[in-house]
């Protein structure tokens, strides 16, 4: 206990120390000539196959075209990957190459210096990328990264569950959820898999009611407005609230986080929830944690709700990129245009670990299920980026504790909204 | 044969020799103690993200009357206070129930001895995770075996229970070291006292309670001032096992200031938990010993051997 003490306050103290002495001390440009070497440090998830080892051979590959570059990677799971880069870029260094979700949080660390504006380099491949891959990443008409991934938020369902408790179609509104949500519980079937103690699953809810009721320009002009206490807002909580009354989570799903033994992924890829609310990684993870559904899992999209503002193709979500440090070498540019080809992106599509981020890359996608995903990406009116991401992070974490207590019941529908204001007014 | 040294040049010589004996380690003390305490203290001052150099934004005692004010806050400050009462109340007489049980001549008692200390060697959050896997409301081994008496719990996942749980997976981690204290003390008691009492016609009860225990009041002070400062500082079980949830209801000050330190970029905020968790420690340690521990520090402090 004492020694973990000491290191936070050790990062505390290397927080306060940092600033000015930013660049990583193992890169060297080459200065004309013959290249000299160079070393990328490259940070990212990826965690699970397929991801893992197609990014590690693209690595190699670069390096085998690129003799004077060794890159080295530090791949690290979610939650992890986020406290050591947030720890790191505190201390006014980041890595040469980093994934990012872009948003409010690669914002923070622009206004910081922190990120090199590739604007100028990458000008020649920006149209090659859809438009709506991109825009995580780029602020008043500069880019900052590239896109890797791309995609959206939505029901992953158990069809054999579903037909047991007698449910031929996914639901389409959200009344009609409600109604499913009621009839698999009446037949023993836990309805919804969470996991709780993350928080991050549980925001999903609350932001797509939010888009669906009061609509994708409302919720865009509350983050502007820092004002979230309108009535929509408020019954978005209320529908949060109906669903979390009916009691439809797994047993202890308050303690459970998403992708361990006994998480959110396994209960769904163990076939023990008919339902789970994740993002188009959903499949990856649960035959990673669980045994995987195979042929039984199905999509759907965030079900429309009677009377709401919003359009139900609007959809919710957030990809990922590649960001490149503000010290780092031209290679690591070079590297992030390499990872983003499309005859090397499009092996990445193929093998299901992350969806089209180029125009024309659609064929690719094998799997019919990330198939409608695509699909439903590829028609959506309007994308709002994670509410986590999207704000700054004090506002997206607020956002994801209010949430947590609301479902928890230890909040009500108004108070999630005011202190989810009182927050974003307090940030600058 | 030369003059001895005038003692004026005798002493300087001495002070030196202190001086440079103290100098390595007070270096070290200055900048890994000293500095980041000083450090955090002055963060603790501003509104300040953490990015970009030193902080700017001065705001005074703002983030302290904010912490203050909040509802976590006041959480934490009960949590801690319940924590610490089971420890002092439960935890500790357990341990030392087990250290007299293991001073008697028992078969194998070096065997326990061991097996009971091991936990306290094991990392906190090879335990956490351990403990995240036995308590598991749906595949745990704990509810497997409750599941034979017809009960099971959520444990963790329930506001209610999670710091019964929680305090459990403490107890389990930090008993045998109480234990291991107390035996070292019990071990210091002349065996003649004992023996003299026995003789005098006392009770095993009676031995206990007028010559075993008053014996180890030293030991007991000291563990007790142990636990409770641990208890302070508990962090890496709690972030582990429950991240502080579900809905705040296990969340200790250390957590709330990395919530607020690293997920929330706010680390002029997080600096004043800190500095808040300092204090504390320090008033407390300073009271506990100059009031409770008074007796057991006498000539070990800086009274310079009563010379001044």
């Amino acid at each position: 206990m004492k020694r973990s003490l000491v290191l936070i306050a050790a990062a505390v103290l290397v927080a306060g120390c940092g600033g000015g002495g930013g660049g990583s001390a193992t890169t060297q440009p080459g200065q004309g000539g013959a290249p000299g070497k160079v070393t990328l440090e490259w940070w990212h998830l990826s965690t699970t196959e397929p991801l893992k080892s197609l990014w590690e051979q693209r690595a190699k590959e670069f390096m085998a075209k690129n003799p004077n570059v060794t890159i080295k990677q530090t791949v690290l799971e979610n939650d992890a990957y986020k406290a050591k880069l947030t720890t790191i870029t505190q201390s006014g260094k980041a890595p040469d190459l980093f994934a990012t979700w872009g948003g409010g949080v690669l914002k923070q660390q622009i206004d910081a210096g922190l990120v090199k504006d590739i604007s100028g380099d990458v000008a020649d491949v920006l149209p090659t990328f859809t438009p709506a891959a991109l825009s995580a990443y780029q602020f008043d008409g500069k880019t900052y990264g590239l896109p890797t991934d791309i995609g959206a938020v939505g029901f992953w369902y158990n069809k054999k569950l579903f037909e047991k408790a007698g449910i031929t179609q996914p639901p389409a509104t959200w009344s009609a959820f409600l109604e499913d949500v009621k009839k698999l519980k009446a037949a023993g079937i836990t309805p919804i898999a969470l996991a709780g103690k993350e928080k991050w699953p549980g925001h999903y809810y609350w932001a797509y009611l939010a888009m669906r009721i009061a609509g994708l320009d409302a919720l865009k002009q509350a983050a502007v407005d820092k004002d979230f206490n309108k009535p929509d807002f408020v019954a978005a909580g209320q529908q949060v609230k109906a669903l979390a009354d009916l009691q439809p989570f797994q047993k202890g799903f308050l303690g459970a986080a998403y992708s361990t033994p006994d998480g959110q992924a396994a209960t769904m890829g163990n076939g023990k929830a008919a339902m789970e609310l994740m993002g188009q990684w959903a499949p990856v993870v649960q035959a990673d944690a669980g045994k995987g559904l195979g042929d039984d899992l199905g999509f759907f999209p965030f079900p429309s709700v009677e009377g709401g503002k919003g359009s139900a193709t609007d959809a919710f979500g957030g990809g990922g990129g590649l960001a490149v440090g503000a010290d780092a070498p031209k290679e690591a540019v070079a590297f992030v245009k390499f990872m983003t080809e499309m005859g090397n992106h499009s092996k990445a599509v193929e093998s299901g670990g992350v969806l089209p981020v180029l125009k024309g890359e659609e064929s690719a996608v094998k799997d019919a299920n990330l198939k409608q995903v695509a699909t439903m990406l590829a028609n959506a009116g309007g994308y709002q980026l994670y509410l986590d991401q999207a704000y700054p992070p004090a506002v997206g974490q607020q956002v994801n504790d209010s949430v947590a207590e609301l479902i928890a019941g230890t909040k009500t529908p108004e108070e999630v909204t005011q202190d989810i204001t009182e927050v974003a007014k307090s940030e600058e | 044969m030369l003059p001895a040294p005038a003692p004026a040049a005798k002493r300087r010589g001495r002070w030196l020799t202190i001086t440079l004996f103290l100098l390595p380690a007070l270096v070290l003390f200055l900048l890994l103690v000293v500095a980041p305490i000083l450090v955090a203290v002055y963060a603790s001052a501003f509104r300040w993200n953490g990015f970009g150099g030193l902080p700017t934004n001065f705001i005074g005692f703002d983030n302290f009357t904010r912490l203050f004010g909040t509802e976590i806050f006041v959480q934490d400050m009960w949590h801690l206070l319940v924590l610490v009462l089971l420890s002092v109340c439960i935890q500790l007489p357990f341990s030392l129930a087990i250290a007299m049980l293991l001073n008697q001549r028992i078969r194998g008692r070096t065997l326990y001895r061991l097996v009971f200390f091991a936990p306290y060697v094991l990392s906190e959050v090879i335990t956490g995770v351990l403990f995240s896997l036995i308590l598991s409301p749906g595949s745990g081994m704990a509810n497997e075996l409750l599941s034979v008496f017809g009960i099971e719990s959520e444990f963790l996942a329930d506001p209610d229970t999670v710091m019964p749980s929680l305090f459990l997976v403490m107890t389990w981690k930090y008993f045998g070291f109480h234990m291991m204290i107390y035996l070292a003390g019990r071990q210091n008691i002349p065996n003649e006292l004992i023996e003299a009492a026995q003789i005098d016609g006392a009770t095993t009860w009676k031995t206990f309670r007028h010559i075993t225990l008053p014996l180890l009041g030293p030991t007991i002070r000291i563990s007790v001032f142990l636990s409770v400062i641990y208890t302070i500082q508990l962090f890496d079980l709690v972030w582990i096992l429950t991240g502080g949830g579900p809905s705040h209801s296990s969340e200790t000050m250390a957590v709330t200031m990395m919530e607020y330190g690293f997920k929330r970029s706010q680390v002029g905020y997080a600096s004043a938990i800190s500095v808040v968790m300092f204090v504390l420690s320090l008033v407390f340690a300073l009271v506990y010993q100059r009031f409770v521990m008074r007796r057991d520090l006498a000539g070990a402090t800086t009274t310079m051997g009563g010379r001044r």
